[in-house]
């Protein structure tokens, strides 16, 4: 097979080829695939892994799976592009999710969306050029009771103005270290 | 294998239990428009140009991927159904920058000929002017984006015939597009062996040989069906 | 385990509750989690701690009790009353139920829900019986109230012919939106030959504004599972896959844990209640496709793949999973099975209407005063649910429409409040009963502007497979958006018409053939507020922005298509 050389010597020189390399985070990857027997069905399984592991899916991440559960690269590439959960950015140190739900956008969620644009010239699905916040829109997170909802570092938060929002943003920018992880 | 009888524009026809309605309606000689279709290559049912009525359905079903059955009474050429193939067209020519007259393709385009045939004569619809790359870091070959229709024929023919796989789809929705590898340049990827099936089977002119000038390619698909008989059967037809 | 264990399990875990002078259930949900209902259990605890009251009250962490919008919830539960349930329960006022209900019968009328409020009384619960009643993360709360009854019932007393047929007989039909006869599917796939066959629950509840199945999963897991086995047990299959929104992580986290429970006691695994039944499940994760809830899609997804569809026929009861004879339903589906076993056929079909039988639940959302999760006996009418048991809309806006269905569905206008709820009348308003979300919209929302809205989702959704659902969708996006923000002319309303038909009838899946639902029904129902944006520039709800004026003003010699349009000056400018 051309593709398994090809991988092998591309993830040789990367620092996260051989993960001997110390990083405790491909065990979480390998627990996985030694789970699910390193079948080729589990490949979206793997790539929840290793994204909660890395919290992107790098290059180099790819590779590993790939070679690991013996698929194309083009094959894991197209899996992790279709679905929206995948990320092949890093993400910034704190993030804002917005709920773009029928109820949420009945509530005017997309005033929040561009008070945020606004503010920090992103849209969702970017990240600021500093690396220090994120904007994501989310399809109806199922509490439709609080919206227009929207979820600051893994906190859900109902019922917030826009400009309530930003002072929320703000104060956490503020702050060094995102409270909780991100969900 | 059975026969099964069933209509087909008011006429009794009888075709084999199994095969598909579109090899069906070949037989019998009636041009059906496909574009993601290729003989020897699996269905995918993605173009909906072979989309036929049957009585009885208010539904429409793709030909390829409908297999016959008994007493199927099918009508190929309504008028609303031709209708729907010139605005479907109109949809893929507005979908991506499908210009003719700089195409090295042009005059040899399955797209372009099926817009001829189905009396597609304008578009409708806002071009979306997508900004699509070229690849031309293949020491042989081109792929131009923006003239890909996502028909998948070079996916399938890369995998099912070459067996490499060096072809995906990326994305979603409008925002697919068929990349190698991990959507690297197609000359960095060493899993492609170079043997330019599917350059051959690219309906249009987003896959074509490097260096070839407006309206200078043709293409042929006639080594699907050598390679197919020869790998089934261990015969290799030269007609 | 086996059935008298089972039975021992009941009556060990009645007797435990009933030890208790008092239950005090807290709703654990995720709606409930949002609004703070993790600090009021801890506030709970700690006060009876304090009261010396740990060994008389117990504090149960709960699944949803409905009224979501008015949350936290608690009940308080006490042999020989009636449950009192409270709204907006602050730590502070969880300390004054302790105080005060708990340790003198005194409840604190502020944050009481009448217990005859219609929210309550008209509903009537049959899937949802033991959410918000059942600690869900306890196998014997669930058992204690008949759980896994129904599955020892089915594989002593049943062959698999009579489940199917118990189910044919009850009327009962597929809860994920298309309403397909479950009994004959199941027998479908019974009658498949295969030397493996596999049971599918699809969790992948895509439409905004829906949360019917998280709410399940979330608060009565053993609920589903148990379906799924008896499904299971009739179909001939030994595998199950339970297919999870990534969006719902308490609900997957639940649900392995009530896998491995049920596991541990014999309920799952090899040799099911001591029968020579084996059924495993496990639980798959989407990643965030809305396409996924299309059952070809979904398969595509559980073998790992691109989540695209394919075309059926054949259908995923002759090849489905790995080719494999396949049992797909919805979540609400299989939690419908137990109670039918359990009570018989003719029980079922006593509810609902002649062709809709049972009942149905729904996530009510929007401009209405109490949003939350109903279920409600099919044939209600639509003015019920939003007049009374939602109680109307608040702040004295008028009720403009009802949208059912999500984006596979339609908006309903209030000439069409007395319909009742049911598959076929839904259907023929252009909407479609889908799996249960309700967004209710005030004379401020813009028709053209909703349409506008789902049409993005499904362009945003579309896999890209077919062309005129990945092309179509982009188009008619785009013609919205000229009539939303005032560039559109009437040659653009027809063209939006005949994409609406093209899409609706050549698309692949029913993602794209349903795509146009939400705008053929808007315009059939509100046409005029379309063309008050094209003729007079005006959005009547006041929602739209109108400050673009149509190209072909600014270009009066050259009829110029709006790629330029995209770039027109504001009028007046």
């Amino acid at each position: 097979m051309a593709a398994r050389p090809a991988a092998a010597r591309r993830s040789a020189d990367g620092a996260s080829a051989e993960h001997p390399s110390g990083d405790a985070r491909f065990k979480m990857i390998d627990r996985t695939l030694k789970r699910f027997q390193y079948q080729q069905d589990a490949l979206i399984e793997v790539l929840h892994t290793a994204q909660e592991s890395f919290g992107y899916l790098s290059e180099d991440l790819m590779i590993y799976v790939a070679q690991q559960l013996k698929l194309p690269m083009s094959w894991v590439y197209g899996v992790a592009t279709f679905y929206h959960f995948f990320t092949l950015e890093p993400q910034g140190e704190h993030s804002c999710t917005i709920c773009m739900g029928t109820a949420c956008y009945v509530k005017r969620a997309a005033e929040i969306v561009a008070k945020l644009q606004d503010e920090y010239g992103i849209e969702p699905g970017e990240t600021t050029p500093d690396g220090k916040f994120s904007v994501a829109a989310a399809r109806c997170l199922g509490s439709c009771g609080l919206a227009p909802v929207i979820v600051l570092d893994g906190e859900v938060m109902g019922r917030l103005s826009p400009d309530e929002v930003l002072d929320q943003v703000k104060e956490r920018l503020a702050s060094k270290k995102p409270q909780s992880v991100p969900a | 294998m059975p026969v099964v009888t069933l209509t087909v524009n008011d006429e009794l026809v009888s075709g084999q239990s199994g095969q598909s309605l579109l090899s069906l309606l070949k037989e019998l000689g009636i041009e059906m428009p496909t574009l993601c279709h290729l003989e020897g290559l699996s269905d995918r049912g993605g173009c909906r140009l072979c989309m036929v009525e049957l009585q009885g359905s208010k539904r429409l079903f793709a030909a390829c991927v409908t297999p016959v059955q008994e007493g199927m009474v099918v009508y190929t050429h309504t008028e609303r159904l031709n209708n729907y193939r010139r605005m479907i067209l109109e949809l893929l020519f507005a979908e991506r920058n499908h210009v003719c007259a700089v195409c090295v393709q042009n005059g040899h385009c399955e797209l372009q000929t099926q817009a001829a045939k189905n009396g597609m004569d304008s578009v409708r619809y806002d071009y979306l002017v997508p900004d699509l790359p070229m690849d031309a870091s293949h020491e042989r070959y081109v792929l131009d984006h923006n003239r890909c229709i996502l028909c998948t024929r070079c996916v399938r023919v890369c995998d099912e015939i070459e067996g490499a796989h060096v072809w995906d789809l990326m994305g979603r929705g409008v925002n697919s597009r068929v990349i190698a590898g991990l959507n690297q340049p197609w000359g960095d990827s060493d899993s492609c062996t170079k043997c330019g099936k599917c350059v051959q089977v690219c309906p249009t002119g987003a896959l074509t040989l490097r260096g070839s000038t407006v309206a200078e390619m043709e293409k042929q698909h006639d080594f699907l069906k050598w390679i197919l008989t020869g790998r089934e059967k261990k015969q290799w037809d030269y007609s | 385990m086996n059935r008298v264990e089972l039975q021992n399990m009941a009556q060990a875990e009645t007797e435990r509750q009933n030890a208790f002078r008092c239950r005090l259930l807290c709703c654990a949900s995720t709606p409930c989690l949002s609004s703070g209902s993790t600090a009021v259990s801890e506030a709970m605890k700690q006060a009876l701690t304090d009261g010396n009251l740990d060994a008389e009250v117990e504090v149960v962490a709960t699944g949803c009790m409905g009224p979501c919008s008015r949350g936290p919830l608690v009940t308080v539960k006490m042999p020989g009353q009636e449950d009192v349930v409270y709204e907006k329960v602050t730590p502070e006022v969880a300390k004054e139920i302790v105080a005060k209900h708990v340790t003198q019968s005194k409840p604190v009328s502020e944050n009481v829900l009448p217990a005859d409020m219609p929210f309550f009384v008209k509903q009537k619960k049959v899937v949802l019986a033991n959410s918000g009643q059942i600690d869900p993360e306890r196998l014997e709360d669930y058992v204690a109230r008949g759980g896994y009854a129904a599955l020892a019932h089915a594989l002593r007393e049943m062959t698999p012919e009579e489940v199917c047929a118990t189910l044919t007989k009850s009327g009962l039909r597929g809860r994920g939106g298309a309403g397909y006869p479950t009994g004959i599917k199941w027998d479908l796939v019974r009658k498949s030959e295969g030397d493996k066959k596999y049971v599918v629950a699809n969790g992948d509840e895509g439409d905004p504004g829906a949360y019917m199945d998280r709410t399940m999963m979330e608060s009565d897991p053993h609920r589903l599972l148990e379906g799924m086995a008896i499904a299971g047990y009739a179909v001939g299959a030994d595998q199950g896959y339970l297919y999870v929104r990534g969006e719902y992580p308490i609900a997957a986290q639940r649900l392995q844990r009530a896998i491995r429970a049920a596991e541990r006691r014999g309920l799952l695994g090899s040799r099911v209640l001591e029968s020579n039944f084996n059924f495993r499940i496990d639980v798959r994760i989407g990643a965030g496709a809305f396409v996924c809830g299309e059952e070809t899609a979904l398969m595509a997804s559980i073998m790992g793949r691109r989540g695209q569809p394919v075309p059926r026929p054949p259908y995923p009861s002759e090849r489905g999973l790995w080719g494999k004879p396949t049992l797909i339903n919805n979540v609400e589906t299989y939690g419908s099975i137990a109670p039918i076993i359990l009570n018989g056929p003719e029980w079922f079909s006593g509810i609902g209407t002649e062709k809709s039988k049972g009942t149905k639940i729904f996530a009510l959302a929007g401009n209405i005063d109490t949003t939350g999760l109903i279920e409600v006996p099919m044939g209600i009418t639509l003015r019920e649910i939003v007049y009374d048991i939602a109680n109307g809309i608040p702040d004295g806006y008028a009720f403009k429409a009802a949208q059912t269905g999500g984006p596979s569905g339609g908006c309903i206008p209030s000439q069409f409040l007395d319909t009742p709820v049911d598959y076929e009348s839904l259907g023929a308003l252009g909407s479609i009963m889908g799996s249960g979300g309700l967004v209710v919209m005030d004379e401020r929302s813009c028709m053209a502007d909703v349409a506008k809205y789902f049409i993005e989702f499904c362009m945003d959704e579309s896999c890209g497979k077919c062309v005129p659902c990945r092309v179509g969708t982009v188009q008619m996006h785009r013609l919205l958006e000229r009539i939303t923000d005032g560039s559109a002319t009437f040659e653009d309303l027809e063209t939006l018409e005949e994409l609406c038909v093209l899409v609706r009838d050549t698309s692949l899946c029913g993602l794209g053939q349903n795509a146009p639902n939400p705008v053929i029904s808007t315009l059939r129902y509100f046409r005029e507020e379309y063309e008050a944006h094209i003729k007079e520039r005006r959005c009547p709800a006041g929602a739209c922005e109108m400050n673009r004026i149509p190209v072909q003003e600014l270009n009066t010699n050259s009829r110029v298509y709006s790629q330029n349009g995209a770039q027109a000056e504001p009028a007046q400018a």
